[in-house]
């Protein structure tokens, strides 16, 4: 069993990657953020480029801030990015 | 109180002042208007620089702020908050983004205000990109603004999750 979910890529986990977001199918062994971001990082060497370090990877669910341990739970849309620089 | 909220993400300049009369016109209980502008500096650690590049994630940045700008209206007695912030490119001495705080005296506009710049910096999905020298990289997120940020959790529960 999978579902699709809506992957968001920004700054420069998006450059490095190479797509600003994509369909992509989720098997159910993947429960949180962490293992999502396991899964992605298994897909291609660009993956495992932007993922390299997961303790800069900030995520977001649904357009709120979440943490690596959070559930995908019922999340139909996910974001990566790097620590924000706004203000 | 019932605080009037204002939160835009635009790509178009801004007017400060504008934006704070737009609050206290025609009200005689407005007694402190703290307003807060960050402008594009013209160097980045010493090197010039010829622009900033703001990406934002549309929708998640509108509703991030709302509900820092939420939060502040509850913690302090604010008659009105603006926030703007802008995306796209901006060369230096270009507003990049600005706060206004409206209050009948001046420590909670202050405080407000201080507040919301601070959750600014590290939870509003915005990130620069600087050019420098035909070159282009991105802005590190700086630890000092994370310490400013967490100064105003101690004793409350984190309003992140």
């Amino acid at each position: 069993m999978s579902r699709t979910l809506k992957v968001r890529y920004f700054a420069w986990v998006r450059e490095r990657i190479g797509k600003t977001d994509e369909d992509v199918d989720v098997p159910d062994s993947v429960v949180t953020v962490a293992d999502l971001v396991t899964f992605l990082t298994a897909r291609g060497e660009e993956y495992a480029y932007a993922f390299e370090n997961p303790k800069v990877i900030r995520a977001a669910i649904d357009r709120k801030h979440v943490k690596p341990q959070t559930a995908l739970g019922q999340a139909t849309e996910i974001a990566f990015f790097p620590p924000m620089t706004g203000g | 109180m019932a605080t009037i909220s204002t939160v835009r993400i635009q790509s178009e300049p801004f007017d400060v002042a504008a934006e704070a009369v737009k609050i206290t016109r025609g009200r005689t209980d407005a007694g402190a208007v703290v307003t807060f502008t960050g402008i594009c500096r013209g160097d980045e650690n010493g090197e010039p620089i010829a622009a900033l590049t703001l990406e934002h994630y549309p929708g998640m940045a509108e509703t991030e702020i709302e509900s820092h700008v939420a939060e502040a209206a509850a913690r302090w007695p604010l008659i009105g908050v603006t926030v703007i912030h802008r995306y796209g490119r901006l060369v230096p001495g270009e507003d990049i983004m600005m706060v206004v705080t409206v209050s009948s005296h001046r420590a909670a506009a202050f405080e407000a205000a201080d507040f919301l710049m601070d959750y600014l910096k590290t939870r509003a999905p915005f990130w620069k990109q600087v050019e420098k020298a035909g070159a282009t990289t991105w802005v590190e997120a700086k630890a000092e603004d994370d310490a400013a940020a967490e100064r105003w959790t101690t004793g409350k529960p984190e309003a992140a999750e």
